[in-house]
């Protein structure tokens, strides 16, 4: 469990800064990139990638393969993942829906409200 | 097996939450996780009785789920079986929900359990597929980790 949650606080701290957020999110969108395409859009120099790869690797995040002179960088599937994607699903289902029936609720409360004063 | 724990407390009173929670008509105000609509509320609130909902999220896509009520107690405890139909499906889950009357109105605890930690594996071989938005939204929601989630 201590080894969870090392791993999660990992993974929370790659994802606090937004130049490796974007990436994620392009490595979301397409599957593998190569290291000089992730850092075209985004500005930065190619040092500062790799350094933000490293981060993102070591957080288990992302996967690096090499095939002759180019790397190719991938999302990492990993179980921790899994557990997010497991827990986005319902969560976020539940939460926004419960969100909704308190709002919905409420208005119905406020209008018995008016009408029996 | 996991379970998700939720509490809502609700300016208004446990009859109409209870209704909110029941009837097709309130479930048509709420049931999903963005705006999209329900396209189908079907409830027939009584132990045995089943319910079947289907909502289209603003991607699109259309989800569905089902269920046995187990429990009917109004207006204070729900309880019914859940499964989603075709892709989602991944077994029977249980919903339970209790009302609780308090000064500002309602507390409503939310739990679904039973979850099996199989459909883990499953989104894990399905890939990311817009996890990452919602990572980052729980994270932003929950900065100091997640409290609640894995039992």
């Amino acid at each position: 469990m201590v080894k969870y949650e090392r791993q999660l606080g990992k993974t929370f701290a790659a994802l606090a800064d937004p130049t490796r957020r974007a990436i994620l999110a392009r490595l979301e969108r397409e599957d593998g990139a190569s290291i000089s395409g992730l850092a075209r859009p985004l500005a930065v120099k190619l040092p500062t990638i790799m350094k933000h790869l490293d981060v993102l690797h070591s957080a288990g995040l992302v996967t690096r393969s090499k095939a002759g002179r180019t790397v190719t960088v991938r999302l990492a599937a990993t179980p921790m993942q899994s557990a997010m994607a497991w827990l986005s699903r319902y969560e976020r289902f539940w939460s926004r829906s419960l969100d909704r029936l308190s709002a919905y609720a409420e208005r119905k409360e406020a209008a018995a409200r008016r009408r029996t004063p | 097996m996991s379970s998700l724990t939720l509490v809502r407390r609700i300016k208004a009173r446990p009859s109409i939450v209870w209704d909110a929670l029941t009837t097709p008509e309130g479930i048509g105000y709420w049931w999903g996780p963005d705006a999209g609509p329900v396209v189908i509320a079907e409830t027939d609130v009584r132990i045995g009785g089943r319910f079947r909902v289907r909502f289209r999220m603003l991607d699109g896509t259309e989800h569905e789920s089902s269920g046995e009520y187990r429990e009917v107690s109004k207006p204070q405890r729900l309880a019914m079986s859940w499964r989603w139909r075709g892709e989602d499906d991944s077994g029977e889950s249980l919903v339970e929900i209790e009302l609780r009357a308090i000064s500002a109105g309602t507390e409503l605890t939310f739990m679904h359990s039973q979850l099996r930690d199989d459909e883990i594996r499953t989104s894990h071989e399905q890939g990311w597929g817009g996890a990452l938005d919602k990572l980052v939204q729980h994270y932003l929601e929950h900065p100091n980790g997640a409290s609640h989630g894995i039992a």
